[in-house]
């Protein structure tokens, strides 16, 4: 678990201080992934590199299990260095020794003894499937692997934290796959808290629980992705959830109402439409939008039409086991047949 | 008057002067790495943006070692004369002239060292850093390691530097092949010895380039096909 409180921190810039991060505070829990969002220069980077422990901010506190690890120095900063394990941009092994000798490194800080680091390193070449790599030095390896090894060393020192910054920046789609499969084994297999700081949603979509979009060094949005996306106008639900074309207002005119739905689980997209439109004997058509995944949950926005007398029924009903967004609250009486 | 020496006394002034140089290389390379490592390894680390910047240490030990690489070797050959007394016990000979040569190379090899280091990724550093290492930890176990290669290199070039200083040791009577083109070619204008002298140097230095070159590939790790 990792609590960060009222995080600041500004770098003197051209014309005057820059605020990187302008009070960030955040929760993850343990077995949690947190997705950190937002678009270059929102501060991602520095808040990574605060909870690294290698930027030191100018007020506020990064506590993991209640320790609070920001005014630490000597020894102590660095067993708290052990606590956070850190992936790094651009994996940045070391060139000169091989998967294995960098999986031993931070062993090698603790004082961990021969035959005992041996052993971990090879539970943890094991853990990210790498085994047969243990002898590869890192230029032998695809830049995926090199992640993958990246994430073994930042585990080695079994640390409950497990910061990555932009652990996919550099890969293509397929490597990126691997590399988030193994840090969500990492989450339900070790049980650790996971940041995964990125500007990629994909990697949201597919691993995280927690969302935290930051903008001008603040946190404008936090909270459990399945929860935003139903929240109308949230930007978590704006770029996880599939585009709704705009439809234009001479093509909606002929309905009743006009609604954007958000489903969120099985139960709900598969079978919350259909059974709204025959329970209230209306006629439902979809104008656009479409399914997706997040982690494993099926997911779906759609905008609908209906018509029929009873469309605002149906809505309310809808409404009561999705979100629903209303787009022609009222219209003249008068219902079409 | 030019008296031609017969080849088989300039065989044996190229070994014997040929064994003097190799002698004076050698010694001063081993303690110029002695000196020269620790002092680069400072250098970089107490640098702006090293592991632990250290401004006033920093500039000081710039100052140091940009004074001692801008000495013409000569100079310093003569300035050094009462500290070489005082360690080998006399002014004389080859093992004499390998002080000033050790001193000439230190500072040499240092901003070699310094170089090499900085060449390493400063974000394999951090990476080390967020391990929880040491910084002593940090310095034998990535950055030196990182640098190997380089290392390897640059200790080369001071070696061939060091070939090029010890041409110099006659004027301290420290002898060698510089000593011996000087002498034979220069004040007696014997071409015969002048030529092999320059030969035998030159395939001195290509020598130590190419088992240097091979050393610093050898245990280079980056941009290796699978296999």
């Amino acid at each position: 678990m990792i609590t960060v409180e009222n995080l600041t921190k500004s770098f003197p810039g051209k014309g005057g201080e820059v605020r990187a991060l302008d009070g960030v505070s955040l929760e993850v829990p343990a077995n949690t992934i947190l997705g950190v969002v937002g678009t270059s220069g929102a501060g991602k980077s520095t808040l990574a590199r605060c909870i690294a422990l290698l930027e030191q901010p100018d007020s506020g506190s990064i506590r993991v299990d209640g320790t609070d690890l920001v005014s630490l120095s000597g020894a102590s900063l660095r067993a708290a260095r052990r606590q956070i394990g850190v992936v790094p941009q651009n994996d940045s092994l070391l060139r000169q020794r091989t998967a294995a000798g960098n999986i031993a490194l931070p062993l090698e800080a603790a004082k961990v003894p021969g035959p005992q680091r041996k052993q971990r390193v090879a539970e943890l070449l094991e853990l990210v499937g790498l085994s047969d790599k243990a002898a590869n030095y890192p230029d032998q390896l695809s830049g995926g692997q090199r992640q993958r090894v990246a994430i073994a060393r930042a585990l080695a020192a079994s640390p409950s934290v497990l910061l990555a910054d932009e652990p996919t920046s550099a890969l293509d789609p397929e490597t990126t796959g691997s590399v988030l499969t193994v840090l969500d084994r990492v989450r339900s297999e070790l049980g650790l808290t996971v940041l995964v700081v990125t500007h990629d949603m994909a990697v949201v979509r597919r691993i995280c629980d927690d969302i935290a979009v930051l903008e001008h060094g603040r946190v404008v949005e936090n909270g459990k992705v399945l929860d935003l996306i139903s929240e109308p106008g949230s930007r978590t639900a704006s770029a996880l959830l599939p585009e709704l074309d705009q439809v234009s207002q001479q093509h909606t005119a002929k309905y009743d109402r006009v609604a954007d739905v958000v489903l969120v689980g099985f139960a709900a997209v598969g079978a919350l439409l259909p059974e709204a439109a025959s329970r209230h004997d209306v006629e439902l058509s979809l104008l656009g939008g479409g399914m997706t995944r997040l982690n494993d949950t099926p997911v779906a926005r759609f905008r609908i039409a209906l018509n029929g007398e009873r469309a605002d029924a149906a809505l309310k009903w809808i409404g009561e086991r999705g979100a629903v967004v209303r787009h022609k609250p009222t219209l003249v009486a008068g219902t079409a047949a | 008057m030019r008296t031609e020496t017969p080849w088989s006394t300039v065989f044996e002034l190229l070994a014997e002067t040929g064994w003097e140089t190799l002698y004076m290389v050698a010694l001063s390379a081993v303690f110029a790495l002695i000196g020269g490592l620790p002092l680069g390894v400072l250098l970089h680390v107490t640098s702006p943006g090293g592991l632990r910047p250290q401004a006033l240490t920093y500039r000081l030990l710039n100052f140091v070692v940009d004074i001692g690489r801008s000495l013409p070797f000569v100079i310093l050959l003569i300035a050094l004369l009462p500290v070489t007394r005082s360690i080998v016990g006399t002014t004389l000979g080859s093992t004499a002239a390998v002080v000033p040569l050790t001193v000439g190379a230190i500072p040499f090899l240092a901003r070699l060292v310094e170089g090499a280091l900085r060449e390493v990724d400063t974000s394999v550093v951090e990476a080390a850093i967020t391990t929880g290492a040491t910084k002593p930890h940090i310095v034998r176990g990535v950055l030196l390691r990182e640098a190997a290669p380089a290392l390897v290199a640059g200790i080369g070039v001071t070696v061939i530097a060091l070939i090029g200083y010890s041409a110099m040791a006659g004027v301290v009577g420290g002898g060698g092949l510089g000593d011996l083109a000087i002498r034979y070619g220069y004040q007696r204008f014997d071409t015969k010895v002048l030529i092999s002298t320059v030969v035998v140097l030159g395939v001195f230095a290509r020598l130590v380039q190419f088992l240097f070159d091979l050393g610093s590939r050898g245990i280079d790790r980056r941009r290796r096909v699978t296999a």
